[in-house]
């Protein structure tokens, strides 16, 4: 009995507050009006990574700095601003982190140069294995 | 079957596979010991401090501005809140910041004044200036990813140097160090 009413007492229990109270930023939940601006704002922030979740999109998040991202985003997207040019913008102060879709630098181009390197081991193989079968009929 | 004699493999070749699963648990266990770091660093180290002017956070101090930050010496620029656990265990250690000196500027984020006005009677007020940012737009706008985190800014209001975290009473001397080289 009294380990049920520590159990009950315990789903009563208000947990430790770490996140701030504050309502969120105007635009953090709410789309913009124009649905070609939402849906250009839309796409940038799904490839916008979010800062404190690692591995979701601030579109995904519900992180508050996440949602002031997604804000000042439909904000700037409203008074006319590229997509593009506040990613570079969100580079610039966090690097290369911060986007979903990576630049060729000096410490990325692997990404882009493996697969080419594959794709053409793969068809050095391809050509030995086909090559070989063919001189064997012979 | 078919008779054709297949090349056979050099022997080394037989141990590959338990080679490279050596490897594979090398790394996990390089991974396990060093995790890597999930800090995102600022890019804008060296760049001027980007324009803004904050309204007061508190009501005895002003609010801050990026002009604020020009006038001749280094200064600390600590992002914090009330609501932010390790910011209460960094109080203390900002406080000896500014007996041994240090000249300290706060940018409190998404902060009820009344909840800050509590913080700041509970741990002490070692700021010059309080600004209140309640959309995160000057942290966005010098690339820090959280709270608490701490700048030194030059007395040309160029940004020379970041702290992710709160700052550990042994990094004191480290800060203050910053801060000099931060003037000469």
């Amino acid at each position: 009995m009294r380990r049920l009413a520590l159990a009950f007492a315990l789903v009563l229990a208000a947990p430790a507050a770490a996140d701030d109270t504050m309502p969120p930023a105007p635009y953090a939940y709410r789309q913009l009006a124009d649905p070609v601006k939402e849906a250009k704002a839309t796409a940038l922030m799904e490839t916008i990574r979010c800062l404190v979740c690692q591995s979701q999109s601030i579109a995904d998040s519900d992180a508050p700095i996440a949602g002031d991202m997604r804000s000042q985003i439909r904000e700037r997207i409203q008074a006319g601003e590229d997509p593009e040019a506040i990613r570079r913008w969100l580079v610039a102060r966090y690097g290369d982190y911060v986007t979903y879709t990576p630049r060729v630098t000096s410490v990325t181009w692997p990404l882009f140069a493996a697969p080419v390197v594959l794709l053409g081991l793969a068809g050095l193989l391809v050509r030995r294995r086909f090559g070989r079968a063919q001189g064997d009929k012979a | 079957m078919s008779g054709i004699e297949k090349p056979r493999a050099p022997r080394w070749t037989l141990w590959l596979p338990l080679a490279l699963f050596g490897a594979f648990v090398g790394l996990v266990v390089l991974g396990l010991v060093h995790p890597a770091s999930h800090d995102v660093p600022s890019q804008m180290i060296g760049k001027p401090l980007p324009q803004f002017n904050l309204p007061a956070a508190a009501d005895d101090r002003p609010g801050l501005g990026n002009g604020d930050f020009s006038k001749g010496k280094p200064r600390l620029l600590n992002i914090f809140a009330s609501w932010c656990i390790p910011c209460g265990v960094e109080a203390p250690v900002l406080s000896e910041l500014a007996r041994q000196g240090a000249e300290i500027d706060g940018i409190a984020i998404r902060d009820h004044r009344a909840d800050l006005a509590g913080f700041l009677a509970r741990n002490g007020n070692p700021y010059t200036r309080l600004g209140a940012d309640d959309v995160s737009a000057v942290q966005l706008a010098i690339g820090s990813s959280g709270v608490p985190e701490t700048f030194v800014i030059d007395g040309h209001g160029v940004i020379r140097y970041q702290h992710i975290g709160d700052i550990r009473p042994e990094e004191v001397p480290m800060m203050l160090e910053k801060l000099k080289e931060a003037g000469e």
